[in-house]
């Protein structure tokens, strides 16, 4: 230690310091900050800080995945899951650009990470050093907040404002590149402060009580009230004041695929899913509301449809953290800005306790249409091949709605949430606004790290299976229990039904062609099967789940099969084709 | 409030944002417009009243709704403070130009004490070779100028971005100390949704 530093503290606050290097300073903050598991893969411009996490290894669990991409979705799969905040290490240049497309995920779906990439020499930089690209200009679309630290004396307080900034507010990813000589630099270090206050940034907005007052009396003289909400609920941790508002309106509550789940599937206010392939009656029901009260979700067009045709006959109450998203794409009448965990209890405490008998009545005759034509032969073929219906349904009645589904992109994606059953918040993990295939695999690694005693079972199709196929080999050393359940219908089949429907069946490279997953996934040591006969199905699901360990299940499903109801691109929610 | 049609109407809006002095915020700003295929006019990065704050002035030919938005999306980067958009009508804005032409030319041929009189403008640097004349105003008093001087064998011109005094802000002082408390009150979160005479939401 310092001596004359000693005696200049010992006139203020006589704060320790001990002599780090700017390395262990990442650690130790990481550690601060609750941190456990850490996704990453290695390469030159970290290595000082690898070569520190030696020593730390009995506190931070480093997983080693395959690709830097899947380390991006593991940490999203951990965040979602856990609600704590996902950290990714990766190297400079190539590492760091790996990472692109798993911030641009987190960022439009708003997961909470800190990313972490290692960089050339301070003195190399805009050299054109081997390894080195402008992360910082290269993540500047794709991240909530981004810094380059080039002295080590400033890790501490950066990191601490990437965590703040990260979970604070509308969450999202936050990325840190550190110079290789800032990681070896050795400084006196003060210990970890965490940060609680920027004064440029307003991670929650004011409430304002007169847009309370506003929007509770349109709610109580609605006569046709409909709830929407998205991931914001789960986000703001307000399942329960969420709760508690719906059932005292008695107000119909349709989701979006990212907010499912934040109250029970089979709560009787609970009518289902919006958008493109959501339910019929949520749906049609947007354009005969007279009130509609958007929580946390943000009127992606996927849910909307035609904007111009999009509820136009509601007033519109929005609820949001964001007041960015306040009239972004739906003017709203009464804007409801804050963190709905505060703003939905001020809201319930002002409205009538109410039923909406008729009005849900309305909901479960659309359902009856709808389970008669589309989801009763989904879920109940009695011949020909399987559908990806009945698959999820015999999972359903096997997990009980109690597991994790994770699943990849495309029509596998559309029925899983259309039709898994989910008991918890926190449960359905999925790639909503970017559409990322390959985010399935790696995701519902890091959402068993995130939630070890959850079953997990990543649903995943053929096409999106091997975009990062490579993660299995993450499975593999670090020995978890992920449920892996390929839906094979050897096609690309979102973008084959597109081709059917509104491009006269020219199948333009949808055609796909897969290894033996079985024997794949068996020379990474891991469990497997596949089935195709429906007499086969589910003592083949409880296999998978029985398992210890690990296990992929292939199944084949019907090749041509199309994900219904559809609004197609350009049409308005009411014009849903239920065929 | 402005009517619906006023605000799908395009017109030149200066949109003011005070900043924390950090680096690549002006790519983080300037990605905004770009990432919607919107030009930017003029830019202009300076200074404010408060030391370590800066100032941008951005100048964009947009509708009402637009600007908005685009309002609401830089005011939501971390290191942004705050946003304001403005018609030229809320502002005093002046744009510097400078001129350079032949020496020799322009003296044979005209009286550059009235050319400067007339156009308010004044001589930066008179040397054998070349003369530089400097003018500040608005737009189009810049461009006629250039006019006048065009036949004359205009060398070299320049103009600055726009900078913009709103004509009602009190400054920043008062709003940075709200900033700077951890429980902001009412003063930060104004905001253009509410009419402030009736005090209800309407737009």
């Amino acid at each position: 230690m310092n001596t004359a530093q000693e005696e200049a503290t010992t006139l203020t606050e006589p704060r320790k310091t001990v002599n780090v290097s700017g390395s262990v300073a990442l650690l130790e903050g990481l550690i601060a900050e609750g941190t456990d598991t850490i996704f990453g893969y290695p390469g030159g411009a970290i290595m000082p800080i690898y070569d520190a996490i030696y020593d730390y290894k009995d506190q931070l669990k480093h997983i080693l995945v395959r690709h830097e991409q899947g380390g991006t979705h593991a940490g999203q799969g951990y965040a979602r899951t856990s609600g704590k905040v996902g950290v990714v290490f990766a190297t400079s240049g190539p590492g760091a650009t790996n990472l692109v497309t798993g911030l641009a995920d987190a960022q439009i779906d708003s997961t909470p990470m800190v990313c972490i990439t290692g960089q050339v020499y301070a003195h190399l930089l805009g050299t054109d050093a081997f390894q080195e690209t402008d992360v910082i200009n290269i993540t500047t679309p794709v991240t909530k907040w981004n810094y380059q630290i080039t002295d080590a004396t400033e890790i501490p307080s950066v990191l601490a404002k990437a965590f703040y900034i990260a979970r604070s507010g509308r969450p999202g990813p936050v990325l840190i590149d550190i110079t290789k000589n800032a990681q070896l630099q050795m400084f006196d270090y003060e210990g970890y402060t965490p940060c609680d206050h920027v004064r440029s940034y307003r991670p929650r907005p004011n409430i304002r009580k007169e847009y309370i007052e506003q929007a509770a009396a349109l709610i109580n003289s609605a006569k046709k009230p409909f709830i929407l909400f998205g991931q914001g609920v789960s986000l703001g941790n307000a399942e329960q004041e969420f709760k508690a508002f719906v059932e005292k309106t008695g107000i119909p509550a349709a989701w979006t695929i990212m907010g499912a789940g934040a109250i029970p599937t089979d709560h009787p206010l609970n009518v289902g899913m919006l958008g493109m392939h959501g339910n019929y009656g949520p749906n049609v029901q947007t354009n005969a509301c007279d009130v509609l009260i958007a929580i946390g979700m943000r009127f992606d067009d996927r849910v909307t449809g035609r904007l111009d045709k999009y509820a136009k006959q509601a007033k519109v109450i929005h609820l949001d953290i964001d007041p960015a998203e306040i009239d972004k794409n739906v003017k709203a009448e009464v804007p409801v800005w804050g963190d709905c965990k505060q703003t939905l209890p001020l809201l319930t405490a002002l409205v009538d306790q109410k039923e909406h008998k008729e009005w849900l009545a309305e909901f479960r005759a659309y359902d009856k249409t709808e389970l008669e034509t589309v989801i009763h032969k989904e879920l109940n073929p009695e011949s020909g091949e399987l559908t990806m219906g009945e698959v999820i349904n015999q999972l359903n009645v096997l997990t009980k709605g109690e597991a994790i589904i994770v699943t990849d992109v495309g029509q596998h994606q559309m029925v899983a949430c259309r039709y898994a059953k989910f008991n918890h918040t926190r449960s359905n993990i999925t790639s909503g606004g970017l559409g990322t295939m390959g985010f399935g695999l790696p995701a519902a690694i890091g959402a068993k790290f995130g939630a070890p005693d959850r079953t997990v079972v990543a649903v995943i199709g053929d096409g999106g299976f091997q975009m990062t196929l490579q993660e299995l080999g993450t499975i593999m050393q670090s020995g978890i229990d992920v449920k892996i359940m390929i839906l094979n219908n050897r096609f690309l089949g979102m973008v084959r039904q597109w081709q059917q429907l509104f491009h006269e069946k020219r199948y333009s490279f949808v055609d796909i062609t897969s290894p033996d997953f079985v024997k794949l996934a068996d020379s990474y040591y891991i469990a497997g099967k596949k089935v195709s006969e429906r007499e086969d199905l589910v003592s083949s699901l409880e296999e998978m789940l029985n398992h210890k360990g690990s296990f992929l299940l292939e199944v084949m499903v019907a090749k041509e099969h199309n994900v219904f109801p559809m609004v197609p691109q350009g049409s308005s929610v009411s014009e849903i084709r239920l065929k | 409030m402005s009517s619906s049609q006023e605000i799908n109407e395009k017109q030149e809006f200066t949109i003011t944002v005070y900043t924390e002095n950090q680096i690549g915020l002006l790519n983080r700003i300037a990605i905004i417009f770009s990432r919607r295929k919107i030009n930017i006019d003029t830019l202009n990065t300076s200074p404010s009243e408060i030391e370590h704050i800066h100032r941008f002035n951005i100048v964009i030919h947009e509708t009402e709704e637009v600007v908005r938005k685009l309002a609401r999306q830089i005011e939501k980067q971390v290191e942004v403070l705050k946003v304001y958009f403005n018609t030229n009508e809320d502002i005093i804005w002046q744009e510097m130009a400078l001129y350079k032409v032949p020496t020799d030319t322009i003296a044979e041929l005209v009286s550059v004490e009235r050319l400067l009189r007339e156009n308010g403008a004044r001589a930066v640097v008179i040397r054998k070779d070349y003369t530089v004349f400097e003018t500040t105003g608005h737009r189009e008093e810049t461009d006629k100028l250039i006019e006048v001087l065009q036949p004359y064998g205009l060398i070299e011109f320049v103009r600055s971005a726009r900078v913009a005094i709103i004509k009602d802000s009190e400054g920043f002082n008062r709003k940075l100390r709200e900033f700077e408390r951890r429980e902001p009150g009412q003063e930060v979160i104004e905001n253009e949704f509410l009419d402030k005479e009736k005090n209800v939401f309407s737009m």
